[in-house]
């Protein structure tokens, strides 16, 4: 499997005025492979959707570089790059409720892409909308109706076919079933797995729920405060997490399981995550963690190898 | 239901029976909630789970009085609370139910708050007129209470305005408003659906260390497994407006009985390496309210209907002292025996 899309040290700062900035993604770099789900966990506000979207070129890059099958992209998109990068590379968003136009009809919207992108012509974009609406688990007579008549995740299938009717290689699915019910979870997340096998798809899977994100990814990267902190395999990461943040945010989230939760030391850390404007030079975990050193204010540790695991942690404690 | 409740000889603190509510709207009536019976012990906590618009929030709304009526209506059913009815009341001898005797804290604690008053004001505000407080010693008060829930730097931050705590901590200061005047139930609707774990893992603890101290019990709505798992004393699962199966925690994640339980636990990922499974979506989606299904509410996605389930709505069969599902596979003459069936499920 060879790289599909790299992102080398690649930045995203927003300016708010007053020389205020806020630093919402921060020198990350990460590979993906072909074929292969990687999922981002972090919590709110660690800039998941920022990196999402600025992989696609939504966002322009502050700093750092994409390269897609070894071409490095533009640091802003032109209206000719979405163009032409549209059917390589999708987001689906993170609130079904909102990034559907509540006044298009499901078959504009589901169209919209190859209208857009495409020579196709009407008829047979009807066509395949069609098609699209049933490989989701619609039928194709839904396509005149609009998207309040939906259920939430009837609705997350309509983002995920708008997405996918251009059959990119790559889709950032930004917490594509959050808003979700846990019966309904399972069906997005199941039409997800089967759409990579069958159009071998890679996926970038951003999302709160870390159990559900070590179930679909091969990968996993945590996030925290615009940087990442730990990459690795996502059962490893799961089950035997390195990095004192990974720790934290693994042991905080409750299982299905009464007795394991019985058994579990109240591992509630203090604090909450900081705001990313103006942020203090060291590691940007050091205010938390249980486990700060004197060097971890002074310097920002980088993420490296471990030694004996497969495994990239950015953390003093192995440095 | 009550009759085996009495069994278990607990004096229960509240005992909703039979509760049932409507909603007038535009394409018809809404039978929200359909017939349901729950009770809480003293201390203990207890969690009403199920999906989106199953009638858990109307539930508990409906015995704060924050129905709207109309269009909304209470249409049977008693809330007893140690042994007095509450339904439609707002005073028990002498003192207001809603706030000192049940209080609530929800989702979103924005709703709730006052975006022009201080924290520490809207704390204090409720303490002078329950408690006949001075505005000093109820200020004072706001302060302990934002203590007792971690808040760091309480002086500080009791003078500060809504906009500008966290969402943690506007929960939390939520938390010191409903506790300060000592209710004897605590009822939080989703209170961390939308936290980050690390947040939710703080409220939580600070819940349970806060029952501890006072005795309260929690009624905890949440449709987040693991939460129930780390809460909960007594689960109530609840499907298109009924109860479909109750019990202590242990009963209803190990002892699942009722399909639409064994689906949700099917539906999500174990975090058991030895025991992968491949995720099992329930088909289909809940039953129009409008118009309810006469049988068995899961009737339509249920993979073990049989013909009865369809035309008669299922009783309730006790498993245990505590533990109920309501659902023909348990009938002495249904023909998939439910020890089979949670013995395959369940292991
Ligand atoms: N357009 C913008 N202008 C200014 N700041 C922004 C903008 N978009 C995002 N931010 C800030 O960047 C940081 C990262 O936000 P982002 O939405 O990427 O986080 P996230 O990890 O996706 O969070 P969530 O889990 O809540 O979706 C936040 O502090 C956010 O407020
Ligand atoms: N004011 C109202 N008018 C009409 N229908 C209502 C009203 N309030 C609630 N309902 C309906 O009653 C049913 C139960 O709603 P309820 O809010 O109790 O669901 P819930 O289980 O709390 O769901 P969620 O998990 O989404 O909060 C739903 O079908 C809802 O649409
Ligand atoms: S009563 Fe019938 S339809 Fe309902 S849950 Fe039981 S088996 Fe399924
Ligand atoms: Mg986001
Ligand atoms: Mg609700």
């Amino acid at each position: 499997m060879g790289k599909l899309l790299e992102t080398n040290e690649l930045t995203r700062y927003f300016d708010i005025g007053r020389n205020q900035r806020v630093h919402a993604v921060e020198q990350v770099s990460l590979a993906i492979d072909e074929k292969e789900i990687v999922g981002l966990v972090g919590e709110s506000g660690s800039g998941k959707s920022t990196f999402g979207k600025t992989v696609v070129g939504l966002h322009h890059k502050t700093a750092g570089t994409v390269s897609y099958r070894g071409e490095q992209l533009p640091q802003k998109y032109e209206p000719r790059d979405f163009q032409r990068l549209a059917t390589k590379m999708q987001m689906i968003f993170q609130d079904p409720y909102s990034s559907l136009n509540p006044r298009m009809t499901v078959g504009e919207i589901v169209g919209e892409g190859l209208r857009l992108h495409s020579d196709a012509n009407s008829a047979s974009i009807k066509e395949q909308v069609a098609v699209w609406l049933t490989k989701v688990g619609l039928q194709a007579d839904h396509m005149s109706r609009y998207p309040h008549e939906f259920s939430g995740g009837q609705r997350q299938r309509l983002g995920i076919a708008r997405a996918l009717i251009l059959e990119p290689e790559f889709v950032v699915c930004d917490e594509p079933i959050s808003a979700l019910d846990v019966s309904v979870q399972a069906q997005v997340i199941n039409l997800l797995g089967e759409l990579k096998e069958r159009m071998g798809l890679t996926l970038l899977f951003i999302a709160h729920d870390l159990s559900m994100v070590r179930y679909v990814s091969d990968r996993m990267a945590v996030m925290y405060l615009g940087s990442l902190v730990e990459v690795g395999k996502a059962n490893e990461v799961y089950f035997d997490p390195k990095h004192p943040y990974t720790e934290v945010l693994i042991g905080s989230n409750p299982e299905p399981d009464p007795q394991v939760e019985r058994g579990r030391p109240s591992t509630a850390i203090q604090g909450e995550i900081p705001s990313p404007v103006n942020v203090p030079p060291g590691c940007r975990f050091a205010n938390r963690c249980p486990r700060v050193m004197d060097v971890c204010r002074q310097s920002t540790p980088e993420l490296i190898p471990l030694k004996d695991v497969d495994r990239h942690v950015a953390c003093h404690l192995y440095t | 239901m009550s009759e085996a409740l009495n069994l278990a000889n607990n004096p229960m603190l509240l005992e909703v029976e039979n509760l049932a509510v409507e909603f007038d709207t535009y394409g018809g009536v809404v039978k929200a909630v359909r017939g349901v019976d729950f009770s809480v012990e003293e201390g203990k906590t207890l969690a009403i789970v199920g999906e989106s618009g199953c009638g858990k929030s109307v539930s508990v709304q409906s015995m704060m009085g924050l129905i709207h009526m109309p269009p909304g209506r209470i249409t049977s059913g008693s809330a007893r609370l140690r042994g007095e009815e509450v339904l439609g009341r707002n005073e028990l001898n002498g003192k207001e139910i809603r706030g000192a005797e049940i209080s609530m804290i929800f989702q979103d604690p924005m709703t709730s708050l006052n975006p022009t008053m201080t924290i520490g004001d809207q704390i204090a505000e409720p303490l002078q007129v329950h408690r006949g407080l001075s505005y000093r010693q109820a200020f004072g008060e706001a302060i302990n209470l934002l203590e007792m829930s971690k808040i760091p730097e309480a002086a500080k931050r009791a003078k500060q305005f809504p906009f500008e705590f966290s969402g943690g901590m506007l929960q939390r200061a939520m938390i010191a408003m409903a506790i300060s005047c000592k209710p004897s139930i605590l009822i939080a609707d989703e209170p961390t659906t939308a936290l980050d774990v690390t947040i939710q893992a703080q409220i939580l603890d600070l819940m349970q260390d806060l029952q501890k101290e006072t005795g309260m019990a929690i009624i905890l709505i949440t449709h987040d497994l693991g939460v129930v798992a780390r809460m909960a004393d007594e689960v109530a699962v609840m499907y298109a407006g009924k109860i479909v199966e109750h019990g202590t925690v242990d009963d209803v994640f190990y002892r699942s009985a009722h399909p639409y339980t064994l689906g949700l636990r099917a539906a999500m990922p174990n975090n058991d390496p030895a025991r992968q499974h491949e995720l099992k979506p329930i088909e289909g989606s809940p039953p129009d309210l409008f118009a309810p299904p006469k049988g068995c509410g899961y009737c339509a996605r249920c993979p073990f209907a049989m013909e009865v389930c369809d035309k008669h709505h299922p009783q309730d069969y006790f498993l245990g002292d505590h533990h109920f599902s309501c659902c023909w596979l348990h009938h002495s003459d249904s023909p998939t025996k439910p020890e089979e069936l949670y013995f395959k499920e369940n292991s």
